[in-house]
């Protein structure tokens, strides 16, 4: 079975078996890109746009070596120095691309929904590579890899995500995706910044670090915008580190086997602790390198692909 | 001119009158109300047979945008009056956002020779408390009540002082001009798209705090207490602003509010799919507040039904949720779903209804419209509030169709409305039962 949807827009609307056969599939990948010759002739002939309404160097390329990895005929098109600033709306943008007869549009954008409304009103696939503060489906997916990968299952461990829950795509994701896997999930930051209502989704709200991080199995660092909050959330980046930093002091409080995560990029210093993020625990760099194969399989099974094996091997 | 309508189901909430009968209409006024069968139709020069509907007071709508001056492409005061006509409305109170702005008197002066000339039912513009909608200077209040305003009201724009609303509430009380304040901190909600609730929070869309819209009518009511004014309160859509208008009003404040059709039938669940036809300020709520809102309907705290019309085009919906113009195409829609949602559920008589569209209205604006009286002005809707129909966007009268109601299975069809004894609208399956 492949995965029978057009475009993948959130992990909330993915079942558990849908993202386990994601994840399976990923891991078949992994195996390609750790070959000498990366590639396999999946997507050949296809054409994937990558469309970043936002600006992003790690996702875009990410995806951008997945695509290539699989064969298929990238483009990038960065919209903030084209027609958006001559006026043109986000639907114009994107019925002209797709008159050029893509495959699949990975698209980033800055407003919450707006990867759906281009999703309704075209016949390509799309893929979410974030879309405002809502969902970064492929970076909740190879969370759930990585994590999957060094633990062996999602199910009943405890997962705790630190940092500014409200404005992240990638907590929305987590969450999603964590809880339907059976996993057990945490959110911790200001009060500011994590919203109580969060609590319907099945997930555990805290605003004290040190309880929130107690016996976790994985901690996720979130990084904190800095850009984006001018003192109305929390007071400074000094206050923001000594109360939610991840130190190795606070470390020891959870299982001596934790797991380290942030989706980059990194703070040092504020959110995470150069020692923590550099430490043994990290698994903050294979993050980077499951992307790649997790968006492989996402853009594979897309497109119809169905048993990974025939064109892995 | 007589015109006879006969067959009907007249219902009058301001004389409380529901009884079969007959309405004859002379040179625009009702001139008798009688039993049914009274009147030879070959007396009359128009005989409608109503057979069995209900005749009723055209509804009065406080909350619309025409649109006229400045966005035509939306809606303009010739559409948007059709648009009411075909929703059973025969009074609109227009909102002055427009560009533009009603302000002064040349402007409001511009809306009522447009409405006369190209209108169809009844504009009352609304005029503007500050100058420019800038909440600085207070207009010309006194001119544009000699010309025939009803109400002020900066729409869109809170008065954010409390001292100048102070001073527009007692200018405008003097003048007895009813003052209506869009409520609104804009400091809580200014980035706001949709309910701060648990919907917004998942769906990663900023959120619009009760508390953003509930301080300022808490501020309002203080000033109407204090000041002995009255003040009405549009769009309620929070529970809390129920109870706060309940207690104003307990204590003898003067104070009136209205609701929109759309937060009695929608909760932010219907935020789900990010369609921009749910996009409406203040924001849909959620069902605690609804249940609420229904309440204070029922028990008249929230004395009337009005749409907030806010016709928009394709380009201002078609786009990213927080970048879609908030507002919803109500006038062709309000009387079915306040049908459906509150009276074919049993909540409130069809009676008590309709009071809320007609007649209470009317008393808040002070203008002598809302009632079948003998020697009122024939404004008159004929409606089977039975009759199930599909709402058609499409189809809308309006130049737009905004509308999260398409394809909504309601109650209620208009079938003709009377503007000074005038048919204004008359629906295909009716067009047969108007005899000249």
């Amino acid at each position: 079975m492949g995965l029978q949807r057009k475009d993948l827009l959130s992990l909330e609307e993915l079942t558990a078996e849908e993202m386990l056969l994601i994840l399976d599939t990923a891991q078949s990948f992994k195996e390609v890109v750790q070959r000498p010759i990366k590639k396999v002739p999946a997507l050949r002939g296809k054409t994937v746009v990558n469309l970043f309404f936002e600006n992003s160097t790690r996702t875009r390329t990410s995806f951008e070596l997945a695509a290539k990895r699989l064969s298929a005929d990238v483009v990038n098109f960065t919209a903030s120095t084209s027609s958006l600033a001559k006026g043109e709306t986000l639907l114009d943008t994107v019925r002209n691309i797709e008159a050029m007869n893509v495959h699949t549009i990975i698209m980033r954008h800055a407003y919450s929904g707006s990867v759906r409304l281009v999703a309704q009103n075209i016949k390509a696939s799309v893929v979410n590579a974030g879309d405002g503060t809502h969902e970064h489906p492929t970076q909740g997916l190879l969370d759930m890899f990585t994590i999957r990968e060094c633990k062996g299952s999602l199910a009943g461990l405890t997962v705790t995500l630190v940092g500014d829950i409200i404005h992240s795509r990638v907590a929305r994701s987590n969450i999603h995706g964590l809880i339907k896997l059976g996993a057990k999930v945490r959110i911790v930051g200001p009060a500011t910044l994590v919203p109580r209502s969060f609590a319907r989704l099945g997930v555990e709200v805290h605003t004290n670090l040190e309880e929130a991080i107690k016996d976790a199995d994985v901690i996720n660092i979130l990084r904190i915008q800095l850009e984006r909050q001018d003192g109305k959330f929390f007071p400074s980046s000094r206050e923001y580190a000594t109360m939610y930093g991840v130190n190795a002091r606070r470390l020891k409080l959870a299982k001596p086997d934790v797991l380290i995560m942030h989706p980059g990029p990194m703070n040092r210093g504020i959110e995470i602790s150069p020692r923590v993020a550099d430490g043994p625990n990290s698994v903050i760099l294979d993050q980077v390198t499951n992307g790649v194969a997790v968006r492989m399989a996402v853009l594979y099974l897309l497109s119809g692909g169905e048993n990974a094996d025939e064109n892995v091997n | 001119m007589k015109t006879l309508i006969k067959n009907a189901r007249i219902m009058d909430p301001a004389s409380g009158v529901d009884k079969p009968g007959e309405v004859l209409i002379e040179d625009g006024r009702i001139v008798e109300i009688t039993a049914a069968n009274v009147h030879t139709p070959q007396k009359s020069d128009r005989v409608i047979d109503a057979q069995g509907a209900v005749v009723a007071p055209g509804l009065v709508d406080l909350h619309v945008h025409l649109r006229e001056p400045g966005e035509e492409y939306k809606e303009t005061i010739a559409s948007g009056t059709r648009a009411a006509a075909a929703g059973g409305v025969t009074s609109v109170a227009c909102m002055p956002n427009t560009n533009p702005p009603l302000d002064n008197l040349a402007m409001v002066e511009l809306v009522f020779s447009k409405a006369k000339q190209q209108g169809v039912v009844n504009v009352f513009p609304i005029a503007c408390i500050t100058k420019g909608r800038k909440g600085e200077e207070l207009t010309e209040m006194g001119e544009l009540q000699a010309a025939g305003v009803k109400a002020v009201s900066d729409d869109g724009e809170p008065v954010a002082s409390p001292a100048l609303m102070r001073s527009a509430l007692q200018y405008a009380g003097m003048l007895d001009l009813l003052v209506i304040n869009h409520a609104e901190e804009k400091s809580l909600t200014e980035n706001g798209v949709a309910h701060g609730g648990f919907m917004a929070a998942k769906l990663g869309l900023a959120g619009v705090p009760r508390s953003g819209l509930e301080i300022m009518i808490s501020r309002d009511l203080l000033l109407a207490e204090e000041t002995g004014c009255r003040i009405h309160i549009p769009h309620v859509s929070t529970a809390g602003a129920v109870r706060m208008i309940r207690e104003a009003k307990a204590r003898g404040v003067k104070v009136t509010a209205e609701t929109a059709p759309h937060y009695l039938v929608l909760t932010d669940e219907c935020l789900a799919g990010y369609d921009t036809n749910v996009r409406v300020n203040p924001p849909i709520p959620e069902a605690s507040d609804q249940a609420a809102l229904i309440e204070g309907v029922l028990d008249g705290t929230l004395d009337a039904i009005a749409t907030d019309h806010a016709p928009h085009s394709r380009r201002e919906k078609e786009k990213e949720f927080a970048l879609a113009a908030p507002g919803i195409s109500g006038l062709e829609t309000s009387l079915s779903l306040v049908l459906t949602a509150l009276v074919a559920t049993g909540k409130l008589s069809l009676l008590e209804a309709l009071r809320r569209m007609t007649v209470n209205p009317a008393n808040i604006l002070k203008i002598p419209k809302g009632t079948l009286a003998v020697g009122a002005d024939a404004d008159i809707v004929i409606f089977d509030p039975e009759a199930g129909r599909v709402i058609q966007a499409k189809e809308f009268v309006s130049q737009s169709n905004n509308t999260p109601f398409d394809q909504w299975k309601v109650k209620g069809r208009v079938l003709a409305t009377l503007v000074a004894g005038t048919p204004v609208y008359i629906d295909a399956t009716f067009a047969g039962n108007i005899k000249k």
